[in-house]
Protein backbone atom coordinates (compact mmCIF):
# COMPACT_ATOMS: atom_id res chain seq x y z
CA UNK A 1 0.00 0.00 0.00
CA UNK A 2 1.64 3.22 -0.94
CA UNK A 3 2.03 5.82 1.69
CA UNK A 4 0.30 9.21 0.79
CA UNK A 5 2.38 12.25 1.52
CA UNK A 6 1.37 14.11 4.19
CA UNK A 7 0.06 17.23 3.09
CA UNK A 8 -2.91 15.15 1.39
CA UNK A 9 -3.86 13.85 4.22
CA UNK A 10 -4.08 16.88 6.32
CA UNK A 11 -5.96 20.08 4.53
CA UNK A 12 -3.73 23.31 4.24
CA UNK A 13 -4.58 26.46 5.58
CA UNK A 14 -5.10 29.50 3.22
CA UNK A 15 -2.96 33.05 3.28
CA UNK A 16 -5.95 34.68 4.92
CA UNK A 17 -6.27 32.15 7.26
CA UNK A 18 -2.64 31.62 8.73
CA UNK A 19 -1.49 33.37 11.74
CA UNK A 20 0.46 36.95 10.21
CA UNK A 21 4.44 35.67 10.12
CA UNK A 22 4.42 31.90 11.55
CA UNK A 23 2.87 33.21 14.94
CA UNK A 24 1.66 30.45 16.87
CA UNK A 25 -0.43 31.84 19.76
CA UNK A 26 -1.98 29.00 21.16
CA UNK A 27 0.80 26.51 22.88
CA UNK A 28 1.00 22.93 22.62
CA UNK A 29 -0.28 23.14 19.36
CA UNK A 30 1.90 19.91 18.02
CA UNK A 31 -1.00 18.26 19.55
CA UNK A 32 -2.89 18.73 16.30
CA UNK A 33 -0.26 17.65 13.97
CA UNK A 34 -0.44 13.92 13.88
CA UNK A 35 3.44 13.21 13.02
CA UNK A 36 2.91 9.63 12.85
CA UNK A 37 2.22 9.80 9.79
CA UNK A 38 5.92 10.63 8.58
CA UNK A 39 6.52 7.15 9.39
CA UNK A 40 7.47 5.06 6.71
CA UNK A 41 10.13 1.80 7.57
CA UNK A 42 8.29 -0.16 10.75
CA UNK A 43 5.98 0.18 13.50
CA UNK A 44 6.41 -1.52 16.84
CA UNK A 45 3.95 -4.33 17.48
CA UNK A 46 3.26 -5.80 21.48
CA UNK A 47 2.66 -9.24 21.92
CA UNK A 48 0.74 -8.64 25.11
CA UNK A 49 0.65 -12.51 25.95
CA UNK A 50 4.71 -11.76 26.75
CA UNK A 51 4.55 -8.71 28.59
CA UNK A 52 5.68 -8.42 31.94
CA UNK A 53 4.28 -4.33 32.48
CA UNK A 54 8.10 -3.54 33.51
CA UNK A 55 7.14 0.37 31.64
CA UNK A 56 9.96 -0.10 30.58
CA UNK A 57 8.90 1.04 26.86
CA UNK A 58 6.31 3.16 28.32
CA UNK A 59 9.71 5.37 30.14
CA UNK A 60 11.67 5.37 26.88
CA UNK A 61 9.48 6.35 23.97
CA UNK A 62 10.30 9.83 23.12
CA UNK A 63 7.16 11.02 21.76
CA UNK A 64 5.95 9.87 23.89
CA UNK A 65 3.10 8.27 22.48
CA UNK A 66 2.89 5.15 24.83
CA UNK A 67 0.14 5.00 27.36
CA UNK A 68 -0.73 3.23 30.21
CA UNK A 69 -4.27 1.41 29.97
CA UNK A 70 -6.29 1.07 33.12
CA UNK A 71 -5.73 -3.32 32.95
CA UNK A 72 -2.07 -2.66 33.37
CA UNK A 73 -0.58 -3.23 29.74
CA UNK A 74 0.46 -0.45 27.22
CA UNK A 75 -1.07 0.74 24.28
CA UNK A 76 1.41 2.67 21.70
CA UNK A 77 -0.55 5.90 20.19
CA UNK A 78 0.32 4.96 16.10
CA UNK A 79 -0.72 8.47 15.27
CA UNK A 80 1.97 9.89 16.89
CA UNK A 81 4.55 6.85 16.69
CA UNK A 82 7.05 7.73 14.42
CA UNK A 83 8.59 4.04 13.97
CA UNK A 84 12.35 4.69 16.37
CA UNK A 85 12.07 1.21 17.38
CA UNK A 86 13.38 2.19 20.57
CA UNK A 87 10.41 0.49 22.41
CA UNK A 88 11.46 -2.35 20.95
CA UNK A 89 14.93 -2.30 21.75
CA UNK A 90 14.61 -2.01 25.51
CA UNK A 91 12.11 -3.97 26.36
CA UNK A 92 13.77 -6.92 28.55
CA UNK A 93 11.59 -9.46 27.20
CA UNK A 94 11.84 -8.88 23.93
CA UNK A 95 7.81 -8.87 22.98
CA UNK A 96 7.64 -6.16 20.83
CA UNK A 97 8.38 -6.59 17.09
CA UNK A 98 9.62 -3.60 14.65
CA UNK A 99 7.06 -4.43 11.76
CA UNK A 100 7.56 -3.36 8.61
CA UNK A 101 5.03 -0.62 7.72
CA UNK A 102 4.01 -1.67 4.15
CA UNK A 103 2.32 -4.80 5.43
CA UNK B 1 -2.17 73.78 16.99
CA UNK B 2 1.25 75.40 18.83
CA UNK B 3 4.29 74.52 17.80
CA UNK B 4 7.43 75.30 18.42
CA UNK B 5 10.45 76.69 16.49
CA UNK B 6 13.69 75.68 16.14
CA UNK B 7 16.77 75.27 14.55
CA UNK B 8 18.07 71.84 14.60
CA UNK B 9 20.23 69.36 12.31
CA UNK B 10 18.45 66.26 10.61
CA UNK B 11 20.30 63.85 13.17
CA UNK B 12 18.48 66.18 16.10
CA UNK B 13 15.10 66.33 14.41
CA UNK B 14 15.14 62.54 14.20
CA UNK B 15 16.15 62.26 17.72
CA UNK B 16 13.26 64.46 19.20
CA UNK B 17 10.91 62.67 17.33
CA UNK B 18 11.83 59.55 19.28
CA UNK B 19 12.25 61.19 22.11
CA UNK B 20 8.54 62.17 22.21
CA UNK B 21 7.03 59.05 20.79
CA UNK B 22 6.94 56.64 24.15
CA UNK B 23 10.06 54.50 22.09
CA UNK B 24 10.37 51.34 24.63
CA UNK B 25 13.50 50.09 23.30
CA UNK B 26 16.44 51.75 21.66
CA UNK B 27 19.29 49.19 20.35
CA UNK B 28 21.88 51.34 18.25
CA UNK B 29 25.41 50.97 17.18
CA UNK B 30 27.21 54.02 15.84
CA UNK B 31 28.12 54.94 12.19
CA UNK B 32 28.18 58.09 10.50
CA UNK B 33 26.58 60.04 9.70
CA UNK B 34 23.97 58.74 12.36
CA UNK B 35 26.11 59.27 15.18
CA UNK B 36 24.33 62.44 16.26
CA UNK B 37 20.82 60.62 16.61
CA UNK B 38 22.37 58.05 19.18
CA UNK B 39 24.07 60.81 20.74
CA UNK B 40 21.53 62.96 21.02
CA UNK B 41 19.14 59.92 22.26
CA UNK B 42 21.77 59.12 24.62
CA UNK B 43 21.73 63.01 26.32
CA UNK B 44 18.28 62.59 26.76
CA UNK B 45 18.19 59.32 28.13
CA UNK B 46 21.02 60.53 31.02
CA UNK B 47 19.17 63.87 31.89
CA UNK B 48 15.26 62.00 32.09
CA UNK B 49 13.73 63.70 29.10
CA UNK B 50 13.66 60.20 27.30
CA UNK B 51 12.56 57.15 29.23
CA UNK B 52 13.29 53.98 27.53
CA UNK B 53 15.56 51.60 27.35
CA UNK B 54 18.41 51.50 25.45
CA UNK B 55 20.90 48.53 24.72
CA UNK B 56 24.66 49.57 23.49
CA UNK B 57 25.05 46.39 21.15
CA UNK B 58 28.24 45.42 19.83
CA UNK B 59 27.26 45.31 15.58
CA UNK B 60 24.43 46.90 13.74
CA UNK B 61 23.02 42.89 13.18
CA UNK B 62 22.85 42.72 17.11
CA UNK B 63 21.13 45.99 17.30
CA UNK B 64 18.32 44.96 14.76
CA UNK B 65 18.54 41.33 16.51
CA UNK B 66 17.52 43.43 19.95
CA UNK B 67 14.68 45.53 18.61
CA UNK B 68 12.75 42.50 16.98
CA UNK B 69 12.92 40.81 20.43
CA UNK B 70 11.70 44.20 21.67
CA UNK B 71 8.92 44.48 18.79
CA UNK B 72 8.42 40.71 19.72
CA UNK B 73 7.93 41.61 23.66
CA UNK B 74 5.53 44.31 23.02
CA UNK B 75 7.27 47.13 23.21
CA UNK B 76 7.52 50.71 20.26
CA UNK B 77 11.09 50.19 19.18
CA UNK B 78 13.46 52.13 17.18
CA UNK B 79 17.21 52.11 15.90
CA UNK B 80 19.24 54.11 13.02
CA UNK B 81 22.14 53.17 10.92
CA UNK B 82 23.96 53.60 7.28
CA UNK B 83 25.43 52.53 4.57
CA UNK B 84 27.66 48.93 5.88
CA UNK B 85 25.67 49.23 9.27
CA UNK B 86 22.74 48.60 6.82
CA UNK B 87 24.86 46.07 5.39
CA UNK B 88 25.85 44.16 8.06
CA UNK B 89 21.82 43.95 9.09
CA UNK B 90 21.00 42.64 6.09
CA UNK B 91 20.13 38.91 7.11
CA UNK B 92 18.09 40.55 9.83
CA UNK B 93 15.96 43.08 7.97
CA UNK B 94 14.46 39.92 5.85
CA UNK B 95 13.67 38.44 9.79
CA UNK B 96 12.36 41.78 11.36
CA UNK B 97 9.70 41.89 7.85
CA UNK B 98 8.67 38.26 8.11
CA UNK B 99 7.57 38.39 11.87
CA UNK B 100 6.32 41.81 11.10
CA UNK B 101 7.54 43.67 13.68
CA UNK B 102 6.55 47.58 13.38
CA UNK B 103 10.03 48.76 14.00
CA UNK B 104 11.29 52.54 13.02
CA UNK B 105 15.10 52.82 11.64
CA UNK B 106 16.34 56.17 10.55
CA UNK B 107 18.91 55.26 7.96
CA UNK B 108 21.28 58.30 6.94
CA UNK B 109 21.68 57.27 3.30
CA UNK B 110 25.07 57.00 3.02
CA UNK B 111 27.25 55.50 -0.14
CA UNK B 112 27.96 51.79 0.38
CA UNK B 113 32.32 51.12 0.31
CA UNK B 114 34.12 50.00 -1.43
CA UNK B 115 35.53 52.59 -1.66
CA UNK B 116 35.09 54.18 1.83
CA UNK B 117 32.64 56.87 1.49
CA UNK B 118 30.31 58.42 4.10
CA UNK B 119 28.79 61.11 2.38
CA UNK B 120 24.57 61.14 1.13
CA UNK B 121 24.36 57.99 -2.16
CA UNK B 122 21.11 55.98 -2.14
CA UNK B 123 23.08 52.51 -2.38
CA UNK B 124 22.28 51.64 1.04
CA UNK B 125 18.99 51.93 1.28
CA UNK B 126 18.24 50.53 -2.91
CA UNK B 127 20.38 47.40 -1.85
CA UNK B 128 17.49 46.81 1.15
CA UNK B 129 14.67 47.32 -1.44
CA UNK B 130 13.37 44.29 -1.07
CA UNK B 131 13.55 42.95 2.51
CA UNK B 132 9.84 44.00 2.76
CA UNK B 133 10.74 47.15 5.01
CA UNK B 134 8.56 50.25 4.08
CA UNK B 135 10.58 53.34 2.43
CA UNK B 136 10.49 56.31 2.83
CA UNK B 137 11.98 59.53 1.42
CA UNK B 138 12.72 62.75 3.75
CA UNK B 139 13.71 65.65 1.87
CA UNK B 140 14.65 68.19 4.72
CA UNK B 141 15.08 68.86 8.61
CA UNK B 142 11.11 69.22 8.86
CA UNK B 143 10.34 65.84 6.57
CA UNK B 144 12.73 64.10 9.07
CA UNK B 145 11.22 65.18 12.43
CA UNK B 146 7.34 64.50 11.02
CA UNK B 147 7.86 61.86 8.96
CA UNK B 148 9.82 59.53 11.91
CA UNK B 149 6.67 60.53 14.01
CA UNK B 150 4.23 59.40 11.39
CA UNK B 151 6.44 56.38 10.68
CA UNK B 152 5.68 54.89 14.05
CA UNK B 153 1.84 55.25 13.29
CA UNK B 154 2.27 53.33 10.42
CA UNK B 155 4.22 50.66 11.25
CA UNK B 156 2.07 49.57 14.29
CA UNK B 157 -1.45 49.61 12.15
CA UNK B 158 -2.93 46.19 12.43
CA UNK B 159 -3.63 46.30 8.68
CA UNK B 160 0.44 46.76 8.33
CA UNK B 161 2.34 45.83 11.12
CA UNK B 162 5.76 45.60 8.95
CA UNK B 163 8.86 48.18 9.61
CA UNK B 164 10.23 50.61 7.90
CA UNK B 165 13.06 52.81 7.04
CA UNK B 166 12.85 56.42 7.22
CA UNK B 167 15.74 58.01 4.51
CA UNK B 168 17.27 60.97 5.52
CA UNK B 169 20.82 61.89 2.88
CA UNK B 170 23.36 61.31 4.85
CA UNK B 171 25.14 65.26 5.83
CA UNK B 172 22.63 66.44 3.64
CA UNK B 173 19.84 66.52 6.26
CA UNK B 174 21.73 64.26 9.19
CA UNK B 175 24.37 67.02 9.53
CA UNK B 176 22.36 70.50 7.81
CA UNK B 177 21.45 72.74 10.94
CA UNK B 178 17.37 73.71 9.25
CA UNK B 179 14.92 75.98 11.47
CA UNK B 180 11.63 73.40 12.03
CA UNK B 181 8.76 73.56 14.02
CA UNK B 182 8.10 70.92 16.69
CA UNK B 183 5.00 69.72 18.19
CA UNK B 184 4.22 69.85 21.46
CA UNK B 185 5.45 66.86 23.67
CA UNK B 186 1.58 66.44 24.71
CA UNK B 187 0.24 66.88 21.34
CA UNK B 188 2.94 63.54 20.17
CA UNK B 189 1.98 61.53 23.33
CA UNK B 190 -1.40 61.67 22.59
CA UNK B 191 -0.75 61.09 18.75
CA UNK B 192 1.73 58.34 20.03
CA UNK B 193 -0.01 56.67 22.91
CA UNK B 194 1.99 53.80 24.34
CA UNK B 195 1.91 50.91 22.07
CA UNK B 196 -0.55 47.74 22.95
CA UNK B 197 0.63 44.57 20.96
CA UNK B 198 -2.10 42.45 20.43
CA UNK B 199 0.20 39.13 19.63
CA UNK B 200 3.43 39.31 21.70
CA UNK B 201 6.04 37.23 24.04
CA UNK B 202 3.91 37.03 27.34
CA UNK B 203 4.54 34.30 30.22
CA UNK B 204 0.95 34.64 31.29
CA UNK B 205 0.58 34.03 27.66
CA UNK B 206 2.58 31.61 25.90
CA UNK B 207 3.13 32.11 22.05
CA UNK B 208 5.52 30.99 19.68
CA UNK B 209 7.11 33.54 17.16
CA UNK B 210 9.58 32.71 14.56
CA UNK B 211 8.57 29.37 13.48
CA UNK B 212 9.58 27.15 10.87
CA UNK B 213 7.65 26.65 7.01
CA UNK B 214 8.43 23.85 5.10
CA UNK B 215 7.43 24.33 1.21
CA UNK B 216 4.01 24.02 2.27
CA UNK B 217 3.53 27.07 3.73
CA UNK B 218 6.50 29.86 3.11
CA UNK B 219 4.38 31.62 0.10
CA UNK B 220 1.31 31.64 1.70
CA UNK B 221 3.18 33.56 4.31
CA UNK B 222 4.74 36.14 1.84
CA UNK B 223 1.26 36.73 0.02
CA UNK B 224 0.69 38.18 4.17
CA UNK B 225 3.52 40.67 4.27
CA UNK B 226 2.73 41.34 0.17
CA UNK B 227 -0.85 42.08 1.56
CA UNK B 228 0.29 44.09 4.28
CA UNK B 229 2.61 46.19 2.35
CA UNK B 230 0.17 47.31 -0.25
CA UNK B 231 -2.05 48.55 2.59
CA UNK B 232 0.35 51.07 3.13
CA UNK B 233 -0.23 52.61 0.23
CA UNK B 234 -3.91 53.52 1.56
CA UNK B 235 -2.75 53.47 4.98
CA UNK B 236 -0.28 56.00 4.43
CA UNK B 237 -2.14 58.90 3.03
CA UNK B 238 -4.71 58.11 6.24
CA UNK B 239 -2.22 58.67 8.88
CA UNK B 240 -0.43 61.24 7.11
CA UNK B 241 -4.12 63.44 7.19
CA UNK B 242 -4.43 62.80 11.19
CA UNK B 243 -0.77 64.49 10.80
CA UNK B 244 -1.98 67.04 9.08
CA UNK B 245 -4.86 68.31 11.42
CA UNK B 246 -1.96 68.47 14.33
CA UNK B 247 1.17 70.15 12.82
CA UNK B 248 -0.74 71.45 9.41
CA UNK B 249 1.64 70.23 7.29
CA UNK B 250 0.60 68.51 4.35
CA UNK B 251 2.35 65.22 3.24
CA UNK B 252 1.23 62.87 0.00
CA UNK B 253 3.13 59.75 -1.29
CA UNK B 254 4.65 62.14 -4.13
CA UNK B 255 4.69 65.85 -4.14
CA UNK B 256 4.24 67.38 -7.89
CA UNK B 257 5.73 70.64 -8.57
CA UNK B 258 4.46 72.28 -11.84
CA UNK B 259 3.55 68.85 -13.30
CA UNK B 260 -0.20 70.03 -14.39
CA UNK B 261 0.39 70.44 -17.94
CA UNK B 262 4.13 69.49 -18.03
CA UNK B 263 5.78 68.22 -20.87
CA UNK B 264 8.66 67.47 -19.69
CA UNK B 265 9.27 65.68 -15.97
CA UNK B 266 12.09 65.54 -13.45
CA UNK B 267 11.94 62.47 -11.27
CA UNK B 268 13.92 62.40 -7.87
CA UNK B 269 13.72 61.21 -4.54
CA UNK B 270 15.42 62.67 -1.30
CA UNK B 271 17.46 66.48 -1.16
CA UNK B 272 17.59 66.34 -4.40
CA UNK B 273 14.13 66.56 -5.18
CA UNK B 274 14.68 70.62 -3.94
CA UNK B 275 16.93 70.96 -6.65
CA UNK B 276 14.79 69.46 -9.33
CA UNK B 277 12.31 71.96 -8.54
CA UNK B 278 14.21 74.96 -9.21
CA UNK B 279 15.49 73.53 -12.48
CA UNK B 280 11.93 72.90 -13.64
CA UNK B 281 11.21 76.32 -12.18
CA UNK B 282 14.46 77.96 -14.15
CA UNK B 283 13.72 75.97 -17.53
CA UNK B 284 9.97 77.19 -17.48
CA UNK B 285 11.69 80.47 -17.28
CA UNK B 286 12.84 80.17 -20.78
CA UNK B 287 9.48 78.39 -22.09
CA UNK B 288 10.13 74.90 -21.54
CA UNK B 289 6.93 72.89 -19.95
CA UNK B 290 8.87 71.32 -17.01
CA UNK B 291 7.66 70.05 -14.18
CA UNK B 292 9.33 67.83 -11.39
CA UNK B 293 8.03 64.88 -9.09
CA UNK B 294 9.05 63.55 -6.24
CA UNK B 295 8.63 60.44 -4.72
CA UNK B 296 8.58 59.65 -0.71
CA UNK B 297 6.87 56.82 -0.16
CA UNK B 298 9.20 54.19 -2.22
CA UNK B 299 8.00 50.99 -0.67
CA UNK B 300 5.81 50.30 -1.09
CA UNK B 301 5.64 52.04 -4.61
CA UNK B 302 2.71 54.51 -5.47
CA UNK B 303 2.51 52.80 -8.87
CA UNK B 304 -0.82 54.15 -9.61
CA UNK B 305 0.08 57.60 -8.20
CA UNK B 306 3.08 57.84 -10.43
CA UNK B 307 1.65 56.63 -13.44
CA UNK B 308 -1.35 59.12 -13.24
CA UNK B 309 1.40 61.83 -12.83
CA UNK B 310 3.81 60.19 -15.83
CA UNK B 311 1.10 59.60 -18.31
CA UNK B 312 0.97 62.68 -20.67
CA UNK B 313 4.27 63.51 -19.94
CA UNK B 314 6.21 63.31 -23.54
CA UNK B 315 9.88 62.84 -21.84
CA UNK B 316 10.88 61.95 -18.85
CA UNK B 317 14.26 62.40 -16.99
CA UNK B 318 14.64 59.74 -14.03
CA UNK B 319 17.69 60.60 -11.33
CA UNK B 320 18.93 57.50 -9.35
CA UNK B 321 21.10 58.40 -6.67
CA UNK B 322 22.96 55.21 -7.06
CA UNK B 323 23.16 52.24 -9.25
CA UNK B 324 22.22 49.23 -9.95
CA UNK B 325 25.22 47.28 -11.44
CA UNK B 326 24.33 45.20 -14.67
CA UNK B 327 20.71 46.43 -14.71
CA UNK B 328 19.60 48.73 -17.93
CA UNK B 329 18.85 51.24 -15.24
CA UNK B 330 18.46 52.41 -11.43
CA UNK B 331 16.40 51.46 -8.89
CA UNK B 332 13.98 54.12 -10.07
CA UNK B 333 14.16 54.07 -13.84
CA UNK B 334 13.06 50.18 -12.96
CA UNK B 335 10.54 51.04 -10.90
CA UNK B 336 8.69 53.75 -13.12
CA UNK B 337 9.28 52.26 -16.48
CA UNK B 338 6.84 49.32 -16.61
CA UNK B 339 4.09 51.54 -15.10
CA UNK B 340 4.51 53.68 -18.50
CA UNK B 341 4.35 50.32 -21.00
CA UNK B 342 1.62 49.84 -23.49
CA UNK B 343 0.39 53.65 -22.59
CA UNK B 344 -0.56 55.36 -25.97
CA UNK B 345 2.79 57.79 -26.91
CA UNK B 346 5.37 55.98 -25.23
CA UNK B 347 7.18 58.60 -23.28
CA UNK B 348 11.63 58.94 -23.56
CA UNK B 349 12.42 57.94 -20.53
CA UNK B 350 16.22 58.59 -19.90
CA UNK B 351 17.88 57.44 -16.74
CA UNK B 352 20.48 59.74 -14.78
CA UNK B 353 22.80 58.28 -12.07
CA UNK B 354 24.11 61.08 -10.24
CA UNK B 355 25.82 62.99 -7.23
CA UNK B 356 27.11 59.19 -6.16
CA UNK B 357 28.86 59.52 -2.91
CA UNK B 358 28.24 62.69 -1.94
CA UNK B 359 28.61 64.23 -4.95
CA UNK B 360 26.49 67.49 -5.39
CA UNK B 361 23.90 67.87 -7.91
CA UNK B 362 23.43 71.35 -9.57
CA UNK B 363 20.11 72.58 -10.89
CA UNK B 364 22.51 73.42 -14.09
CA UNK B 365 23.29 69.52 -14.24
CA UNK B 366 19.72 68.98 -14.16
CA UNK B 367 19.43 71.43 -16.97
CA UNK B 368 22.09 69.52 -18.74
CA UNK B 369 20.19 66.04 -18.24
CA UNK B 370 17.02 67.41 -19.89
CA UNK B 371 18.82 68.44 -22.79
CA UNK B 372 20.15 65.09 -23.50
CA UNK B 373 16.72 63.59 -22.94
CA UNK B 374 15.62 65.80 -25.14
CA UNK B 375 17.86 65.05 -28.35
CA UNK B 376 17.09 61.37 -27.69
CA UNK B 377 13.53 61.81 -28.49
CA UNK B 378 14.38 64.12 -31.10
CA UNK B 379 16.77 60.82 -32.25
CA UNK B 380 13.61 58.70 -31.55
CA UNK B 381 15.60 56.77 -28.75
CA UNK B 382 12.83 55.70 -26.60
CA UNK B 383 14.39 54.10 -23.32
CA UNK B 384 18.25 55.02 -23.80
CA UNK B 385 20.27 53.05 -21.46
CA UNK B 386 21.38 54.26 -17.92
CA UNK B 387 23.97 57.25 -17.94
CA UNK B 388 26.22 59.17 -15.45
CA UNK B 389 24.98 62.67 -14.92
CA UNK B 390 28.68 64.39 -14.16
CA UNK B 391 31.33 61.79 -14.50
CA UNK B 392 35.41 62.56 -15.69
CA UNK B 393 35.77 60.69 -18.55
Amino acid sequence: MRRKFLSSKQKLKGWKEMEMGGTISTPGSSVDFKVGEFRTIQRPVIDLSRCTKCYICWAECPEPCIYRKEDGFVEIDYDFCKGCGICAEDCPVKCIHMVPEAE
Amino acid sequence: MKQKSVALVGDQAVAHAVRQSNVDLIAAYPITPQTIIVETLNEFLSNGELSARYINVESEHSALSAVIGGSLAGGRTFTATASQGLGLMQEVLYVASGLRCPIIMAVTTRAMSAPINIHADHSDVMGSRDAGWMQIFCENVQEAYDLTLMAFRLAERDDVLLPIMVNLDGFLISHTMEDLKILEDSVVSEYLPPRVASLKLDPERPMTFGSFALPDYYTEFKRQQVEGIENALRAAPEEWKRFEALSGRKYTVTRPHFMDGAEIALVSMGTSAGTARYAASKMREDGLKVGALSVRLFRPFPSEEVKKALVNVNVIVVMDRTVSFGAYGGPLFNEITPLLYGTNDSPTIANFIYGLGGRDVTWRMMVDATEIALKKKKTGEKIPKAQFLGVRE
